[in-house]
């Protein structure tokens, strides 16, 4: 496939934003129960807005993608097939619990935590929406897996949370180890689950080849011409014309840059106590996941580009 | 159920892309509007097509077939692409199993475009929504076109016949018997979208000969003699000099 930058934009945007709000639920339950010291309030209300505005972000990005953005009103009606449409439904009512949530603790009003509970369930349901909508497309082999979701919750919550240690430690908040650990936890699981992904595209059998895509059992058949000798929808769409050179850079990039390098810049910033080290960790672990999804993206080879190999 | 189709003949078909032409020209000027081109004279031409002829080389030289292949949508009974569109725009109609996209209602996202592992949708780059082919939708049902012509404009077109166009669940429709008596088959049959739309294999073109079909069949006794060998100096038909 060729990466789109606004889908790219609007996965990990949301990821993060989901992740902030999972941490401030997760700190206010655990603070409840008397487990940790409880953040002031500027934390929890802080936090949501940030949270809404990566989600905003990101429903922005969505946008852009679209070729009739003003039709997009219409993407909810196909709820009960489509996960993009379930998506579409579920972004806005967790941008609404996400608001709800800054503002009732920002007034201080009672029953936050219900409300972060509900918040959480529509947030988890949005990370269900969001990986389907790729996990779903089974001749889509790159996508198609359990992992697809397994990281997009792990990565989400990996960036979000390194978001919410940066903002306790700019707040001069108490919980800034704890959720410090958190984060650095969730970063080392993120790197185990994307290269089990890793590992299991580099051995996948691709299903289709040209024999089923024309149906000749022959096992030399070359295409001599696609049919145009300029581009197409179906040469653009499908294809990132990128060495596979390229494409092992970048995967080593964001090997680093979302999960190594963020390791080592959290755990030195919780070891300084200096936020600035925990604000870079953020900012290199966001470049890094949409180099993450860049390749994931690129990575997924659809089986239609088995009609477009040659132009004549 | 019907369940409206092409079959084409790759036995048949020489890659003349008469059908892209045709079905291009008809769609282009329908109701639906144009299917838009750019840079059509110039360096990279690009467009917006429902229908592309392919052209594969199977085997090694010298032992090589080259295997002309028209694409378009296959209409398939199973359509992934439909079930993943969130307005509804794609669609596929109970009464003849056209797969249709509403361009009033797509919002242009491109998700089903991803979910067709054939890639024969595409999206027109200016009106901003996707298309495909419509089995020519507005002309099958148009009573005012003699009945001879209620076909897809790519069958009319084709100067070989390569194309077969009718009801595959009709056990009698033309489509159906030529899947049936020439091993008509589906593309990509692992994904289980099956497609209505079916090809004929390339075949071996023979002609068989039988020893009763040297002799007249209706000389049983063969009183028949050699004819007599007329002398040199006879006039015969093919000699002006017989006049
Ligand atoms: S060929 Fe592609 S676009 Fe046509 S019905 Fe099948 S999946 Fe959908
Ligand atoms: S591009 Fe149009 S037809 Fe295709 S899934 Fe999106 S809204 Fe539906």
């Amino acid at each position: 496939m060729n990466p789109a930058f606004s889908v790219i934009f609007l996965t990990t945007l949301l990821g993060a934003g989901q992740g902030v709000f999972l941490a401030l639920f997760v700190i206010e339950a655990r603070a409840a129960a008397g487990l940790l010291t409880a953040p002031s309030v500027m934390f929890y209300w802080m936090g949501s807005a940030i949270a809404l505005a990566l989600l905003a972000a990101g429903l922005l990005a969505s946008f852009l993608h679209l070729g009739h953005p003003e039709r997009a009103w219409r993407a909810a009606a196909m709820w009960r097939t489509s996960w993009l449409s379930r998506e579409v439904i579920v972004l806005p009512a967790f941008m609404v619990a996400v608001a709800g949530y800054g503002w009732a603790h920002w007034q201080g009003l009672p029953g936050t935590l219900w409300l972060g509970a509900a918040g959480a369930a529509i947030c988890l349901g949005l990370f269900l929406c969001t990986a389907m909508i790729y996990a779903c497309i089974k001749f889509l082999q790159e996508w198609a897996t359990p992992l697809t979701l397994v990281n997009f919750v792990v990565l989400g919550c990996a960036s979000g949370v390194t978001l919410a240690t940066a903002l306790a430690a700019v707040l001069d908040e108490a919980i800034t180890g704890i959720t410090g650990a958190w984060a650095i936890a969730l970063t080392c699981t993120g790197l185990l689950t994307r290269a089990a992904s890793l590992w299991r595209n580099a051995r996948l059998k691709p299903r289709s080849s040209l024999q089923t895509a024309i149906g000749v059992k022959h096992p030399r058949i070359v295409q001599k011409a696609q049919g145009f000798m300029g581009g197409s929808f179906n040469t653009r769409e499908f294809f990132h014309d990128r060495t596979p050179g390229a494409l092992r850079a970048v995967k080593w990039v964001f090997l680093a840059c979302a999960f190594v390098i963020p390791v080592l810049l959290l755990a030195a910033g919780l070891a300084t106590a200096v936020p600035v080290l925990l604000a870079l960790a953020c900012a290199v672990q966001f470049g890094g996941l949409i180099a993450e999804r860049w390749f994931f993206f690129a990575q997924a080879n659809h089986p239609q580009n088995l009609y477009y190999q040659a132009v004549s | 159920m019907t369940q409206l189709a092409l079959v084409i003949d790759l036995n048949v078909c020489v890659g003349c892309h008469a059908c892209v032409t045709s079905c291009k020209e008809w769609n282009t000027s329908g109701a639906a509007g144009f299917m838009s081109d750019d840079n059509p004279y110039d360096r990279d031409p690009t467009g917006t097509f429902f229908n592309r002829v392919q052209t594969f080389e199977v085997g090694e030289f010298p032992n090589t077939q080259t295997v002309h292949f028209p694409k378009s949508c296959l209409h398939c009974e199973d359509p992934p692409c439909v079930p993943v569109c969130p307005t509804g725009a794609s669609y596929k109609r109970p009464e003849d199993g056209i797969v249709l996209v509403d361009y009033d209602k797509c919002i242009g996202c491109k998700y089903c475009s991803w979910a067709c592992p054939y890639g024969v949708r595409e999206i027109d780059e200016h009106q901003k929504v996707m298309k495909k082919c419509t089995l020519c939708v507005d002309r099958i049902y148009d009573t005012k076109l003699p009945t001879a012509e209620r076909k897809p404009a790519c069958v009319m077109a084709c100067p070989t016949n390569a194309r077969l166009y009718g009801d595959i669940h009709d056990p009698e429709s033309v489509v159906s018997k030529a899947i049936r008596e020439n091993a008509g088959y589906a593309l990509m049959p692992e994904w289980g979208t099956q497609p209505a739309n079916h090809y004929l294999p390339r075949r071996k073109t023979e002609m068989r000969i039988h020893e009763d079909e040297l002799e007249r069949a209706d000389n049983p006794l063969k009183i028949d003699g050699r004819l007599p060998k007329p002398g040199i100096k006879d006039p015969s038909l093919d000699d002006v000099t017989s006049w």
